[in-house]
């Protein structure tokens, strides 16, 4: 029987002695400045060493403010958290790209961007967004701060091997639907608990039209579904992205490593523990009303009411709607909002700002909103500027920021404030993400950027 | 960490359902470098109002929390843990769990105890009914108990988190006394390289 990507992947990576509990070699440790600080004193206490420095990469992103570099860290607990990864990663020779360095970004931005997360890999970080790096082949998923001191430590993850879900996307998505409202559309199916104990992998043909940058957007919300990890098997698409990228091989190197990538998929005849089938041109442009990411509507519908929900789910519908102050029946079209946010590891790449800036272009925010831009990292900032989007956003009212996660989960100053409403490219809308009482939709970078002129939830088609 | 054979106390039922990690530790509290002192964060959005449950005089001091369905998806922050347990909790009853959660959970000791929904509303309406029953949570032989009211539930670990919890035994060590194995696979093991990026 063939095998799937998962078992592939994780067949290459685990060391499981007589009776042993499975250990999972760790090929890529991502490590950022706030799930780190407790498990580099967890090595100190106990006089551990970082058993492979070279397998680990550092770089702060939650915490730094989205202000012009030569403005200093203000905040100076936030200030501490920084330095304290600093003096780590100098203690113990962990490659660190800290505020402001050319390489810096997102955990999940910067990883694939700089080639490192490479198909076939294990790649682990203290952050559950960890599953963005599936989208290249990679088994990437998120750990807590004990295992991120087990990973220094060992280089390996005590582990069990997860079931396997099919999610089959037939069909191509319609033009004007994104990455984004597709995995809504998935999260909304599957529900925040229906991933739970699996590792899925998206299929069909809607995913391979995908662009890779799409296929992240798509496996790093594979957490909202309540799974530990999303894939995506290798195909032309996953190594032409990777070709040139600073961290793999040149010229004929590189080709002899991508005829090996290209095993990096699941056989034929394999059988996966669950399949989820998904029409793409079902899909319609998505933005979510309530405190959970399943919690989702179409942009030309109306917020759910409770009688609609299932038994089960109504007490937590009507708490939902309470907290987002919003009624029952009124069309999504009509809900203001205050702060558009495009950024955070869901969609903050080039051609979610290229998407934006598109919209934005030849328009104006609503005076009524504050609009930011955040781009993922200082590379993606970099492209976007030699591509004139900086230009095109500022002109149309955006501010344009330095990178970092930012409003995203609100670790820096960009903070909604209580009651504000936003439209969001991230990927949580739980109570209080992205600042206390703050109220958030989670919408695709199109939609953000309409929105941010309209005031409104808007399409791109309803700007004049 | 200390090994953990039964835990024995009150218990307070959250009743709510998809309590996410940011809600149990909002992100504010994440900068903090150390590992202890999250107790105060501890569902800091919902202590506020006087009405919520944990702020009832009845359940001070409960070590058990009983919770709804899909208890701490979302961010894998162990801080969420550290909070549960700084506040003085000791053991999480619910339906079902975040997977990253129940692991985060699983090296610290904090019991996770996973029941059938009517098993866990039926706990909560004991525990709202009179709210000083003592909860029994036997790690040995996997039962929780309510002696008082006659009520009993079999759960399930996977055994080697049983197994860890009653030895009260650290991870890295067990790993690190497998460094032979450790190394003999990356002795034939040859690990994808970015050596190019690091030197730039
Ligand atoms: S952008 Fe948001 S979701 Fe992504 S790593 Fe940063 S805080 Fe987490």
């Amino acid at each position: 029987m063939g095998r799937t990507l998962y078992e592939k992947i994780w067949d290459d990576h685990v060391i499981a002695g007589e009776g042993e509990t499975p250990l999972l070699y760790v090929d890529l440790h991502l490590v950022h400045e706030v799930t780190s600080p407790q498990a580099f004193d967890g090595l100190r206490l106990n006089g551990r060493r970082v058993r492979r420095p070279e397998r680990t990469l550092a770089t702060a992103d939650h915490n730094v403010p989205t202000d012009p570099l030569s403005v200093p860290v203000s905040d100076p607990v936030s200030r501490r958290q920084l330095e304290a990864l600093e003096e780590n990663c100098g203690e113990f020779g962990v490659t660190l790209f800290p505020r402001g360095h050319a390489n810096q970004g997102i955990v999940h931005v910067i990883g694939p961007e700089l080639g490192v997360s490479q198909p076939g890999t294990v790649i682990v970080c203290g952050d559950s967004h960890t599953s963005t790096h599936g989208a290249l082949g990679a088994l990437a998923f998120g750990i807590g701060t004990s295992e991120v001191e087990h990973v220094l430590a060992t280089q390996t993850l005590v582990s069990q091997r997860a079931k396997t879900m099919a999610v089959t996307v037939t069909g191509r998505l319609r033009p004007g639907v994104s990455a984004k409202d597709l995995v809504l559309a998935i999260v909304a199916r599957l529900g925040t608990g229906g991933g739970a104990g699996y590792v899925i992998e998206y299929r069909g043909e809607a995913i391979r039209a995908l662009s890779v940058e799409g296929r992240m957007t798509v496996c790093n919300m594979s957490i909202e579904a309540g799974a530990r990890a999303g894939l995506v098997g290798v195909d032309d698409a996953t190594i032409d992205y990777l070709r040139g990228r600073p961290g793999v091989a040149s010229g004929d190197a590189f080709e002899a490593q991508a005829s090996a990538w290209r095993r990096f998929t699941s056989d034929d005849d394999a059988v996966f523990d669950a399949e989820v089938v998904l029409d793409a041109t079902a899909i319609v442009p998505n933005v979510t009303w309530g405190t959970n990411p399943s919690q989702v509507v179409a942009l030309d519908g109306v917020i759910p009411s409770s009688i609609d929900a299932e038994a089960d789910m109504r007490e937590a519908h009507e708490r939902a709607l309470a907290y987002m102050g919003l009624e029952a029946g009124t069309p999504v079209r009509d809900i203001a909002v205050d702060v558009v946010f495009i950024g955070s590891c869901t969609n903050s790449r080039i051609e979610d700002l290229r998407a934006a800036a598109e919209v934005a272009a030849g328009h104006h925010v609503s005076p009524h909103v504050r609009a930011l831009v955040v781009p993922g990292s200082h590379r993606v900032k970099a492209q976007a500027e030699a591509e004139g989007l900086d230009r095109v956003f500022l002109a149309a009212g955006f501010e344009w920021r330095e990178p970092g996660c930012s409003m995203c989960l609100g670790m820096n100053p960009d903070q909604l404030t209580p009651g504000q409403r936003s439209a969001s490219t991230s990927n949580r809308n739980f109570e209080g993400r992205q600042g206390r009482g703050g109220r958030t939709h989670l919408v695709s970078p199109a939609v953000a950027a309409a929105t941010a002129v309209a005031g409104r939830f808007a399409a791109p088609g309803d700007l004049s | 960490m200390k090994s953990v054979r039964v835990v024995e106390g009150r218990a307070v039922p959250l009743e709510r359902a998809d309590v996410d990690t940011d809600q149990i530790i909002p992100s504010e509290w994440l900068k903090r470098v150390e590992r202890t002192g999250f107790g105060r964060g501890l569902f800091s959005e919902w202590r506020d109002d006087p009405g919520f449950v944990l702020n009832q005089a009845e359940y001070a001091g409960a070590t058990i929390l009983v919770a709804g369905p899909r208890f701490g998806t979302g961010s894998s922050r162990e801080h969420a843990v550290w909070a549960l347990m700084d506040h003085g909790f000791a053991a999480i009853v619910a339906p079902s769990f975040g997977d990253i959660f129940r692991n985060n959970s699983s090296k610290q000791g904090l019991v996770i105890v996973q029941l059938p929904s009517e098993d866990v509303e039926a706990l909560t309406a004991l525990v709202k009914n009179s709210p000083t029953l003592l909860v029994v949570i036997d790690v040995v032989n996997l039962e929780i108990e309510v002696p008082q009211a006659n009520w009993r539930r079999p759960f399930v670990l996977d055994p080697s988190t049983q197994e860890r919890l009653l030895n009260g035994w650290d991870d890295i060590g067990l790993t690190l006394r497998r460094d032979e194995e450790i190394a003999a696979f990356e002795s034939h093991y040859a690990p994808p390289s970015w050596t190019g990026l690091v030197d730039a």
